[in-house]
């Protein structure tokens, strides 16, 4: 770990509707990002709602935040992980979710998916393997 | 060890803040020292100094003041959060045109990079309330 730099993981495990935790949760996401920290992302339970594409919040009214989760790559926010496990559950795929996508500096700005389904198991690993845990 | 606490639930409802008052006098106790508590969601409601408890009911927000004072902690109310729930300081009463503010004493209004912060320089961050 290079001084300074620590491995944030933010996990999403509600609904984007019904509580106001994944709004929240947005917005640390997005002031975190100028710190340059290393950034992951984690939807499971609920959470995988969030990245249900087609959502809105016309009939609710309440402010519509579903763009800015497409705005995340432009905040250097590429590491998705989504919990297999929640989706099955839910009867949900990953063709459901939103295609989130980011440009690789590594690979001369190649666009790539940010999302990665990964296995409950797999989770667990990611999680342990964080520095810092902020759950919403 | 440097702990950073997240307190995102408010008083009463939740036992979240209660927990995590504990949480510091035993952390202090044991000589830990507490870098930052930072409220957030619903948390900052925490900070508001008009709430009047029952006589025979602890009054929490007072316990917090009480606890910074004695161990000159930081106590941080996330800026975003507090305006959406009506939490304001002087400066930000004025700010945006309120006619009051009712932040207790002891308790500050900062950004989300304080929690941000926090979460690099602690050791462990606690967070209490979901």
């Amino acid at each position: 770990m290079s001084e300074g730099v620590k491995k944030f993981l933010y996990v999403n495990r509600k609904a984007p509707h019904g509580t106001i935790y994944a709004l929240e949760a947005l917005e640390v996401v997005l002031i975190g990002a100028a710190f340059e920290q290393d950034v992951e992302l984690a939807f499971l339970d609920d959470g995988v709602f969030q990245l249900v594409k087609g959502w809105d919040t016309k009939d609710l009214g309440s402010k519509n935040f579903a763009p800015t989760y497409m705005a995340l790559g432009d905040f250097e926010v590429t590491k998705v992980f989504v919990e297999k496990e929640s989706l099955d559950e839910r009867g949900l795929t990953a063709d459901d979710l939103m295609e989130l996508m980011y440009e690789d500096e590594d690979d001369d700005w190649a666009e790539k998916p940010s999302i990665r389904i990964v296995s409950r198991e797999e989770m667990a690993r990611i999680m342990a393997a964080n520095d810092v845990i902020l759950s919403f | 060890m440097k702990l950073g606490i997240v307190v995102n639930e408010g008083p009463y409802t939740h036992e979240a803040s209660d927990t995590a008052y504990n949480f510091a006098v035993a952390a202090l106790e044991k000589g830990h020292e507490i870098y930052r508590i930072f409220f957030y969601h619903d948390g900052v409601n925490n900070a508001t100094r008009l709430t009047v408890p029952p006589q025979d009911d602890r009054n929490i927000q007072q316990k917090w003041t009480e606890l910074q004072e004695k161990h000159d902690l930081d106590l941080v109310v996330c800026i975003a959060a507090a305006q959406r729930r009506g939490i304001l300081d002087e400066n930000e009463m004025k700010r945006q045109g309120k006619d009051a503010y009712n932040i207790a004493p002891g308790f500050r209004i900062s950004g989300l990079g304080q929690l941000i912060e926090a979460g690099i320089q602690c050791d462990r961050l606690v967070t209490f309330g979901d």
